[in-house]
């Protein structure tokens, strides 16, 4: 049975960590917001600098949700998978990519306008080679994110799971990623579309209205 | 070749969108890839894009920007050495 042990939600200008606002600055727009999250959280990571937006708000809830944990060493490097999902794929960055292709188009943006690119930074910071899906739909869907990821753990591919949802456009944005474990906590909630729904709806803001 | 460095260290910025650095972030000689700004092959691109954009120099051989592209100060002296002169 899987269970979520630990989960990290960012949205309306809060950052949180278990149900717990770590971080939160409501006078910044929300690229300031995640460069003052960036500072907070004292990473030293030059290549956030050169991220898109998406792949920015998905390392910050990276980074809050693996706080003292490794687990790539804990399972392996192919023993982490990356699962997540989001309404607008990689749309605000092929917005700022279609920009310049009025002038000369940029390789360094052009090289974002991929929603699954944001998994690449994770598992890149993170030594992660697991399994990894991204998925594209209207709504968060609890449903299919639980019985994809339980499929992994059922065919014994992966040990431990980073899913969630990570979207980004505009003003508008929210990240809520899971870890999701083989292994209960005091703490732990079972992997269920219901346990996962009422955590998505506990982070405040709403992308999509 | 103090405001070249200056102006160097705007339009790498702007360039490459690093929206969230400002020019007095990037040191003189900090390495600007891998373990300095984290720069990679793809911004090797944008760099030489703007060598060829801004100061209408092509570099000889992609080897060649090893060197040149270590740092601001290194990208400022080839720049001082090969930029053409203007009558």
């Amino acid at each position: 049975m899987q269970h979520i042990t630990t989960y990290s939600t960012i949205s309306g200008n809060a950052a949180s960590k278990d149900g717990t606002v770590l971080f939160e600055e409501q006078s910044l727009s929300p690229q300031e917001f995640l460069l003052s999250l960036y500072k907070y959280l004292q990473v030293d990571y030059p290549k956030y600098y050169k991220m898109d937006n998406l792949c920015k708000l998905g390392f910050l809830a990276t980074e809050i949700l693996l706080q003292n944990r490794n687990v790539a060493e804990e399972y392996g490097k192919a023993g982490a998978g990356v699962v997540l999902s989001n309404a607008n794929a990689s749309l605000d960055a092929d917005i700022a990519y279609f920009e310049t292709v009025k002038n000369i188009p940029s390789p360094a943006q052009f090289v974002y306008t991929l929603p699954n690119i944001v998994i690449g930074e994770i598992s890149i910071r993170h030594g992660l080679k697991g399994e990894n899906a991204f998925f594209v739909s209207e709504d968060f869907d609890a449903a299919w994110l639980e019985f994809y990821v339980n499929d992994l753990f059922k065919r014994k591919t992966i040990d431990c799971c980073i899913a969630g949802w990570v979207d980004f456009l505009g003003g508008s944005y929210k990240a809520v990623l899971y870890l999701v474990e083989n292994r209960s906590t005091e703490r732990s909630l079972p992997w269920k579309t219901e346990h996962i729904n009422k955590i998505y709806e506990l982070a405040n803001g709403k992308v999509n209205g | 070749m103090e405001k070249l460095m200056a102006d160097l260290k705007r339009q790498i910025i702007e360039q490459l969108n690093l929206k969230d650095l400002k020019p007095e972030d990037i040191g003189d000689d900090q390495p600007l890839f891998v373990e300095g700004l984290g720069l990679d092959s793809i911004d090797a691109l944008e760099l030489i894009v703007l060598l060829q954009q801004e100061y209408k120099i092509k570099l000889a051989s992609a080897e060649e920007g090893q060197s040149v592209f270590r740092s601001v100060r290194t990208m400022a002296q080839y720049i001082t050495e090969h930029q053409p002169k203007t009558v």
